[in-house]
């Protein structure tokens, strides 16, 4: 077992964004993830990349527009109050279609609220948080190994789509240790620069342009229209969804990221006790997984489907529009940066067989 | 598997004992969770870690009933004492904690670590003296895997290493 390291969720993320191409990283501390720009800051001058602590978040958000529209594979991270600073930025890349990744370990809100871990950003993750229709690709990892596997891929999905990527964790996610696999560094030597990019050579005849603006209606909606097209093949091709002991279940617990693990305890705990009840985990927030949804609703076994979150409620908007009505869809969930533990999530649960 | 809440005030070395448990329990190819409490802490506040140990993966890193709870400082012992399983070990750091523990349902220990830490001539090293108590006692520790973990966790400052391979032996030693 000398091949596995023991890693926070942050720093695996930063390792994770070397060894899978990243070679500028843009940021401005803010807790709970500060530990990705400190690992940043040692680890990018070894592989030649760039590291730069910017003067504030709106200006690394545009600092990454600027690195990703030359065609590096350029990220940056923050947390919930930060990741409100950079959406006028989040906007301008997606509508330039610039692949980025952007990590935001969320911490509870609204305003400075605290520190402590929270998923109240779910909305402004994947339904867009800044101006204009638009979305980004959402990884919700639940471990430190899952870190180091979205994040290792997510540059490669990126420029597949032209996108940004998400990654949405939160703050217990940062912070813990676990045991992970590191990947292989990928091979960036042969780094082709794609078609688009506007690095400043090998223009040829046709000017390069990158931009978000488009004063011609008929223009704006045909982009419009393609980016959609986009996020239609990403539905089909990216979505991702764990199902945990649905078969049988009369009821389904789901939930997302690190709360999806205390509810597996949970399902585990109930299930001794003899209940039937299973769990279903969004892995990808955005495309969200609504045929694994569309299933369970439909199986006859299913009285009842619970979103567990830390949050007033927001991931249940997105599971009753796949239930779309067919089961009740209940809530349970924790916020102020609170987090419940499995034996909360078992009584509630208890109090629905009553 | 074994939950373990290990609490005191910062600067005991608190976070980093479970993290030589977590080392220790990852090098003997087990699963293994360390979450910190984090927040505006600071050396001399209070500080607490979870780590869960187990030969499946983790599902919840979160504990509400540890199996285990070590208490370095008083404050530690009167928050989670209560929420010890009925079985389970209670280790306290005698030196900081003139109290019993008045359940007993759980198995206690006494360890005098600080006091210990010094006969090991590294006053720093109450949370190794502990550990080694820890893994004498739970049993869920390999004991020459731990001490070959302290050898790779100080690889870079090995002067250090003597003397906190011997606060853990030490610890280890005590009933």
């Amino acid at each position: 077992m000398e091949d596995k390291v023991l890693m926070k969720g942050n720093e695996a993320i930063a390792e994770a964004a070397i060894r899978g191409g990243c070679r500028a990283f843009f940021g401005y501390p803010i807790t709970p993830q500060n530990e990705i720009p400190e690992y940043m800051s040692v680890r990018m001058p070894e592989v030649g990349g760039v590291f730069i602590q910017s003067e504030s978040e709106v200006a690394a958000i545009n600092m990454v527009y600027g690195a990703g529209g030359t065609g590096v594979r350029a990220m940056t991270s923050s947390s919930s109050p930060g990741i409100s600073l950079k959406q006028e930025g989040i906007s301008y890349i997606c509508g330039a279609e610039i692949p980025c990744v952007i990590v935001n370990m969320v911490r509870s809100g609204p305003g400075l609220g605290g520190i402590q871990p929270a998923q109240c950003d779910y909305f402004q993750a994947v339904k867009g948080g800044g101006h204009g229709d638009y979305k980004m690709l959402v990884y919700g990892p639940n471990s430190v190994q899952e870190c180091m596997d979205l994040m290792y891929n997510a540059f490669d999905k990126a420029f597949e789509y032209r996108i940004p990527v998400m990654i949405l964790g939160d703050g217990m996610l940062g912070q813990i240790m676990e045991p992970v696999t590191l990947p292989p560094m990928k091979d960036m030597s042969k780094d082709i620069r794609p078609d688009w990019a506007t690095d400043g050579t090998r223009f040829g005849k046709q000017h390069r342009v990158i931009n978000s603006l488009y004063i011609q209606p008929d223009e704006l909606e045909a982009v419009n229209h393609k980016l959609f097209a986009k996020y239609d093949l990403m539905a089909e091709k990216e979505t991702m969804c764990e199902e945990y002991l649905c078969e049988d279940a009369e009821i389904v617990l789901t939930a997302y990221g690190t709360v999806a693990r205390i509810v597996k305890s949970a399902v585990d705990m109930l299930r001794e006790q003899g209940h039937k009840v299973g769990m279903i985990r969004p892995i990808t927030l955005f495309p969200f997984p609504t045929a694994n949804y569309e299933k369970i609703a439909n199986m006859s076994n299913v009285k009842e489907i619970m979103s567990i979150e830390l949050s007033m409620g927001q991931m249940i908007e997105d599971v009753k529009l796949s239930v779309n009505g067919k089961k009740p869809v209940k809530f349970y969930g924790r916020c102020g940066g609170n987090v419940m533990t499995a034996e909360d999530i078992v009584a509630e649960v208890l109090k629905e067989e009553k | 598997m074994d939950k373990i809440i290990i609490a005191g005030f910062g600067g005991q070395g608190v976070l980093s004992l479970g993290q030589f448990i977590a080392y220790s329990a990852m090098y003997e190819g087990k699963e293994v969770s360390w979450l910190p409490s984090y927040g505006p802490e600071m050396r001399g506040g209070t500080a607490n870690c979870s780590v869960c140990v187990d030969n499946s993966p983790i599902a919840s890193p979160i504990i509400a009933v540890p199996d285990t709870l070590i208490a370095m400082n008083k404050p530690s012992l009167d928050k989670f004492v209560n929420s010890v399983r009925a079985g389970g070990t209670i280790i306290v750091n005698s030196s900081l904690i003139a109290d019993k523990v008045e359940r007993t349902d759980v198995k206690v220990i006494y360890v005098d670590a600080n006091k210990i830490a010094l006969e090991a001539q590294n006053p720093k090293a109450a949370n190794l003296v502990i550990f080694g108590s820890y893994v004498k006692h739970s049993g869920s520790l390999d004991k020459e895997n731990a001490v070959n973990t302290i050898s790779k966790i100080f690889a870079k400052k090995p002067k250090f290493i003597p003397s906190n391979i011997k606060a853990f032996e030490l610890g280890f030693a005590l009933d």
